[in-house]
């Protein structure tokens, strides 16, 4: 399948926004004082919310979860907003009642970051089943990862998603370990996605790094949704770079093979494959980098300068009055 | 006036907001098909009218069922999802405690979820703790969450009107007994404001704050106690939040002494919130000391007068009242 220039270069620019926004993030949080909370990153599983983003509409819904930074901002987040609210600030996109792991983007069709693990799963089958009952042309997507298989929530939802046929993704970021557990010690097959057959619907496995195969791969899914085929599960296999939040030393996690998936970046490998291929040159991935830094140092200051909410803010927004 | 079980009143309601807005679909297990074809019941009848496409039958999935509702009212549309027992509630309770009633809160202010919770409620036909047990008290105590409890079948109807217009997650808990006793239901069309409680008797010397099925055995017990002088003003929360605390105080205020009655077990049971407010606010006001009459800290049992001795009854009501007289 042939992927047009435009978009290749789109989605090496939504991985690098990704890249950089969560490295400033990195440091950031180890300033004492300056992001309350624990700071969950998907550093390194950038090609999965770019991949799959760049093969959805505007309309298209995503569902996002523990790493929801690049999901968010591949689906076209304003960096300033994102920030303030991981900032905890009056400024950010839920005036800082979510905080990192809750970032809720109605505006783009990202209306819910869960962090009950597998709790996504219901709620995208209830957006796909609206999406259906309106005949919208659109889909939805839900990205969970390996642990949220494990969940209750996965079986009932790719149960119902499949017996209603609704237009769903799902997108499990197999990242290799939930929590302290490695796959193996919570899973006993070696494929989330040969669970699909269990519900009648196609799954996949992809590489989780390769950001064209995940494009593809959803894609495939997308236009099997919108002709009325139903769901599709597609695996991604990826890396848990980080840990389970900045402050895990990964200690349960072999130095090897932190290195040994640091070698397979989803990002140096996509880019030197965009230069081989011409389709940009080096001088234009410069100046596309030094603008993407500019994005992420304005979100910074942006979200430096912004004034907390008023402790009394925290009464408002619990009910439509 | 129409006479009506609280079963057929939800049915009309339903009926009438289906056909008003199309946005209004519902779902759960058995609201098409079900294996109790009894008229009295609130859905029966509804897929005919209606069909496949707006009355789903849905697998034995709790949670799946919650979902549905939280996603799809995320996405404009106006679930009205059934949880077929209470106890089942715990399946689906992730969804509507950690979802349902925090979203709008997370996406700060910027999203609405109108979805109802129907759920059937209440002991007293044998089935045991599995199928009987109410839980009011844990959906009151998550905020982001209305939580109806209606007592007569014209409120059930003007109540789910209501909840259905409502752009807030409201938990909507029937009593099913209550689906067999008809009462008056108004002919023409009405909503019942949520928030509002309603003095059902009115009385001097006691107030009994009630709610669902047993403002029956308050009034009951009035009835008894007024030959003996004694003015019993029976007040049906009806929604138990937001919690109508003017009502309740004015009538304490009035009265000088209260007793809270529920079906629901004593320990962390409503009745210690109502109680709660009158202190806070009406303590000067208090004659005596208030009383609860609740079922007791056992789970539902079985066995007929097993069960009759779990459910509070006007003898336990009047005995609390002289108590404090």
């Amino acid at each position: 399948m042939q992927i047009a220039r435009e978009k290749k270069i789109e989605m090496l620019q939504s991985m690098l926004l990704s890249r950089r926004f969560e490295e400033s993030l990195t440091e950031l949080c180890q300033v004492e004082g300056k992001i309350p909370g624990m700071m969950i990153l998907c550093t390194g599983q950038e090609a999965v919310g770019s991949g799959v983003c760049a093969a959805l509409s505007s309309e298209d819904v995503i569902i996002s979860n523990h790493r929801s930074h690049n999901h968010l901002l591949a689906k076209g987040a304003d960096p300033r907003a994102i920030m303030a609210e991981i900032y905890g600030k009056a400024t950010g996109c839920n005036k800082g009642k979510s905080g990192t792991l809750h970032l809720a983007v109605p505006e783009i069709n990202a209306p819910c970051t869960t962090t009950v693990v597998g709790g996504g799963l219901p709620i995208a089958v209830g957006v796909a089943f609206s999406q259906q009952y309106k005949k919208e042309e659109c889909v939805t997507v839900c990205f969970f990862g390996d642990g949220a298989a494990d969940e209750g929530s996965f079986h009932e939802s790719l149960n119902l998603a499949s017996l209603w046929n609704l237009p769903i993704i799902f997108v499990c970021e197999n990242n290799l370990y939930a929590g302290a557990q490695r796959y193996e010690e919570h899973t006993r097959v070696e494929d989330i996605a040969d669970r699909a057959i269990a519900y009648a619907m196609p799954g996949e496995v992809v590489n989780g790094n390769d950001v064209t195969a995940v494009y593809e791969a959803a894609r495939r899914a997308r236009r099997r949704a919108i002709a009325g085929d139903g769901p599709t599960l597609i695996e991604c296999k990826t890396y848990r770079c980080r840990g389970h939040g900045e402050s895990d030393h990964q200690l349960y996690q072999p130095k090897d093979e932190i290195a040994a998936w640091q070698e397979k970046c989803p990002i140096p490998r996509f880019r030197d494959e965009v230069l081989a291929q011409e389709l940009i040159t080096a001088e234009e991935l410069s100046a596309m980098e030094a603008t993407i830094n500019a994005v992420v140092e304005d979100a910074v200051r942006f979200a430096e300068e912004s004034p907390y909410p008023g402790p009394e803010e925290a009464l408002e927004d619990v009910f439509v009055e | 006036m129409q006479q009506l079980g609280m079963g057929q009143a939800v049915k009309q309601a339903l009926r009438e907001e289906m056909t008003r807005d199309e946005r209004v679909f519902i779902a759960g297990e058995g609201v098409g098909v079900s294996i109790h074809d009894n008229p009295m019941l609130p859905t029966a009848g509804l897929l005919k009218e209606f069909g496949p496409t707006r009355v789903k039958d849905t697998p034995v999935s709790e949670a799946a069922i919650a979902g549905l509702a939280v996603g799809a009212a995320a996405a404009g549309l106006r679930p009205v999802v059934e949880i077929m027992f209470n106890p089942f509630f715990t399946l689906a309770s992730d969804m509507i405690v950690n979802h349902a009633a925090k979203l709008r809160y997370l996406s700060g202010g910027k999203s609405t979820f109108p979805l109802v919770v129907r759920i059937k409620s209440g002991a007293g036909f044998g089935a045991g703790c599995q199928h009987a047990h109410n839980l009011e008290a844990w959906v009151a105590h998550c905020p982001g969450l209305r939580v109806i409890m209606p007592s007569t079948p014209a409120d059930a109807k003007g109540l789910l009107k209501a909840a259905i217009r409502d752009d807030n997650p409201v938990i909507f808990i029937e009593d099913m007994m209550l689906y067999f006793a008809p009462g008056p239901v108004p002919n023409e069309e009405y909503l019942t404001p949520i928030g509002k409680a309603e003095i059902k008797r009115q009385g001097r010397d006691v107030t009994v704050v009630t709610w669902s099925k047993m403002l029956g055995v308050a009034l009951k017990a009035a009835e008894q106690l007024a030959p003996e002088g004694i003015e019993a003003e029976i007040v049906d929360l009806r929604t138990l939040a937001p919690l109508d605390k003017e009502i309740i105080l004015s009538s304490v205020r009035k009265t000088g002494r209260l007793v809270v009655l529920h079906e629901a077990t004593r320990t962390g049971g409503f009745a210690g919130e109502v109680c709660a407010v009158v202190m806070e606010e009406a303590f000067s006001s208090l004659k005596a000391p208030f009383r609860r009459v609740t079922g007791p800290d056992i789970p539902v049992p079985a066995s007929p007068p097993l069960e009759r001795f779990y459910i509070p009854d006007e003898k336990q009501l009047i005995a609390a009242v002289r108590e404090i007289l």
